[in-house]
């Protein structure tokens, strides 16, 4: 009875009156009054348009807006959209809001969502974030639809992206989570995604709501969940992903919310990967991940700057977390001249990864210093994916990753020395 | 007069063997309390080792910045020196009554004093492992902060926070301990407004440009927003 306990009075008395619903459609929202209405009416249109026969339900769970966002959520009002257009619905769409206990974090949030998803017995739920503007009705179709008919449990989304857009995503966590669980899932960690009823309530049962990854990062925890329990998976194509948003620009809070996660996510599921051999495709629904090629300022030198910069003053921190052989190496090419010369390489960067994730599990030192710690590196081997990618093509790029991948994957019995081991 | 003599050899050789009949008991007493105190404090000491290891305290002082200090002093390692620490304290404490069951003039007095500077003595050494345990977390944490928001002298930072903390440390550990109290007092006054006066300095006549960027990036985000934007992409 989970949701008994985190679910508010206000929101449970909403619930009650809802009864049951067939597909929900959950916003995790704080502070988010500049883009929420927008995406709320798109759901709103989503739902009108392909679900017109289903009870349907959108799920605010707010974290304590101090800003119109609740309100936001409430006026985008059903009548205003079907005098506006020619979407109507058969049964009754309800919207609801409230604010979950305990303050802003998108983990309770999340939770506050399933516990409302499980609590309606809906076959179908997916939860959008509030700061997708690029969101477009058939978003909700693309979520929904395959777990609606119940041909998967669990629906991650995929996106066109620019080719340098989610770096930390194509060059650690996707691969990393590849690697690991054995299953292609492009966006691991993603804003949008869909899951059934039943997976709901096995994602309620898990550890992860008493442990740091239940208020932060929830969202890939979620994606490992439904790895590991062995629930059906589909990827689907949604459309152009959003580029920068406050939140992850944040590079730190982004690789506590990623990289931490996964890390954290290797410790109770040891017998799972570490008996995992090659990575499996996951069904693709709508087309593959697209990348597009427009210009973009970058500024390469900051990068190199700061990973220079990281290796030198952190030697003391990253002795204590990698090998010798590891740390010379990355002092080496830190110590380069020429920015030419400069190339922190696909089986490198995969060593020092592993090596983190070694660290973090025995914690060395504080596991959040070590992921912290990782930040510099990044910005290095970003550095080098960016100069190396310069003239690529989208294809080309795809490659690059999909060689990077097959690194990780040969050197994962690595880690496994590495687990057990003195160093 | 001989006589007299022999009767008083005869009477202070009695009071003598009398004097060492009485304190023979005593001696025996003595010697059994350091005896079975020499078995208690060793089994203190194998318990606390076991229990030492059994939760890796080696592990956290190695966190904590101690192991590296017991290592420049070729001291052994945190674990085993605890644990001898407690072997020699509790052995002390059973040497200290075993020697006031000799009856010693003045001695009870010391015995009282141990006894009640033992507490103290222990507070003060959590006191310690705590503050150099925060010493360490808090100017890693500071090294961390400065190398990825790019500011300038990460290391010292850092190490001002280690000083910072540490000082701070040993000013509590020894009030707790109640030595010099007054000569602790001045020294951490004027060690810590020299700190001050140097950071003002530094940071006046050095820090013109972190302070601008940390004022810029207080009071006009938007500026700062554009920067990054620029400079770096989303991650995710």
């Amino acid at each position: 009875m989970a949701e008994e306990s985190i679910l508010t009075d206000e929101f449970l008395r909403q619930l009650i009156d809802v009864g049951e619903a067939d597909v929900l459609v959950g916003v995790p929202t704080y502070n988010n009054a500049a883009t929420v209405g927008q995406v709320v009416q798109t759901i709103r249109a989503g739902l009108l348009k392909y679900f017109p026969r289903e009870r349907a339900v959108i799920v605010n769970a707010d974290g304590g807006s101090r800003d119109e966002t609740s309100n936001l959520v409430r006026g985008a009002s059903i009548n205003d959209l079907q005098h506006s257009t020619d979407l109507n619905a058969l049964r009754t769409l309800h919207s609801i809001s409230a604010e979950y206990a305990g303050g802003p974090a998108t983990g309770t949030a999340l939770r506050t969502i399933l516990a409302s998803a499980e609590l309606l017995r809906v076959s179908a739920c997916a939860v959008v974030s509030p700061e997708s503007t690029t969101i477009e009705p058939e978003w909700i179709e693309r979520l929904l639809r395959p777990v609606y008919q119940g041909n998967a449990d669990f629906v991650t989304p995929l996106y066109r992206r620019h080719k340098f857009d989610g770096l930390l995503m194509s060059n650690l966590v996707y691969p990393m989570t590849r690697a690991f669980y054995g299953k292609r899932v492009r966006e691991p960690y993603a804003s949008e995604f869909s899951f059934s009823g039943p997976l709901a309530g096995h994602f309620l049962t898990q550890e992860i709501w008493v442990n740091e990854v239940g208020h932060t990062g929830t969202e890939i925890a979620l994606t490992i969940s439904a790895i590991t329990g062995g629930f059906r998976m589909v990827q689907s194509f949604l459309g152009v992903k959003p580029r920068l948003d406050a939140r992850s620009a944040d590079l730190i809070d982004a690789m506590r919310q990623t990289v931490g996660a996964l890390f954290w996510s290797l410790e109770p599921n040891f017998s799972l990967w570490s008996s995992k051999g090659d990575s499996q495709p996951v069904p693709t629904l709508g087309g593959e991940q697209e990348v597009t090629l427009e210009p973009l300022r970058v500024n390469r030198k900051r990068l190199l700057a700061m990973f220079r910069s990281g290796v030198a003053e952190l030697e003391p921190v990253l002795k204590s977390i990698l090998s010798a052989p590891t740390l010379a190496e990355l002092q080496r090419i830190a110590a380069l001249s020429e920015e030419e010369d400069f190339c922190y390489g696909d089986e490198l960067w995969a060593r020092t990864i592993y090596e983190f994730a070694a660290s973090y599990h025995k914690a060395v030192i504080s596991r959040d210093h070590i992921v912290q710690a990782l930040a510099p590196l990044y910005r290095g081997r970003a550095f080098t994916f960016l100069v190396e990618n310069r003239d690529a093509s989208g294809e080309q790029v795809e490659q690059n990753i999909e060689n990077f991948c097959l690194t990780c994957e040969r050197l994962k019995p690595s880690l496994l020395e590495l687990w057990n081991g003195k160093k | 007069m001989r006589e007299m003599i022999v009767h008083e050899l005869t009477q202070a050789t009695q009071e003598l063997v009398r004097e060492f009949a009485r304190f023979l008991p005593r001696l025996m007493v003595m010697l059994i309390v350091v005896l079975v105190g020499w078995v208690i404090a060793y089994l203190v000491k194998a318990v606390l080792r076991s229990f030492l290891r059994l939760i890796k305290f080696d592990k956290l002082s190695e966190g904590a910045g101690a192991t590296q200090l017991l290592n420049k002093a070729a001291l052994p390692s945190s674990t085993e020196l605890v644990s001898r620490f407690a072997f020699w304290t509790a052995w002390l404490g059973f040497i200290l009554v075993g020697v006031s069951a000799l009856g010693i003039l003045g001695m009870q007095e010391y015995v009282t004093r141990f006894f009640v500077f033992l507490p103290r003595l222990l507070v003060s050494l959590i006191f310690l492992f705590i503050g150099l345990l925060a010493a360490s977390f808090f100017s890693r944490a500071a090294l961390l902060w400065a190398v990825n928001t790019d500011m300038p002298s990460p290391r010292l930072l850092s190490s001002a926070a280690r000083v910072l903390i540490t000082v701070f440390t040993a000013s509590a550990v020894f009030e707790e301990l109640g030595l010099a109290d007054s000569t602790m007092l001045f020294a951490f006054a004027i060690v810590l407004g020299a700190v001050m006066l140097g950071l003002a300095i530094a940071f006046g006549l050095g820090g013109q440009e972190l302070a601008k960027r940390f004022l810029e990036a207080r009071f006009s985000p938007e500026k700062k927003e554009g920067k990054e934007r620029e400079d770096e992409l989303s991650p995710l």
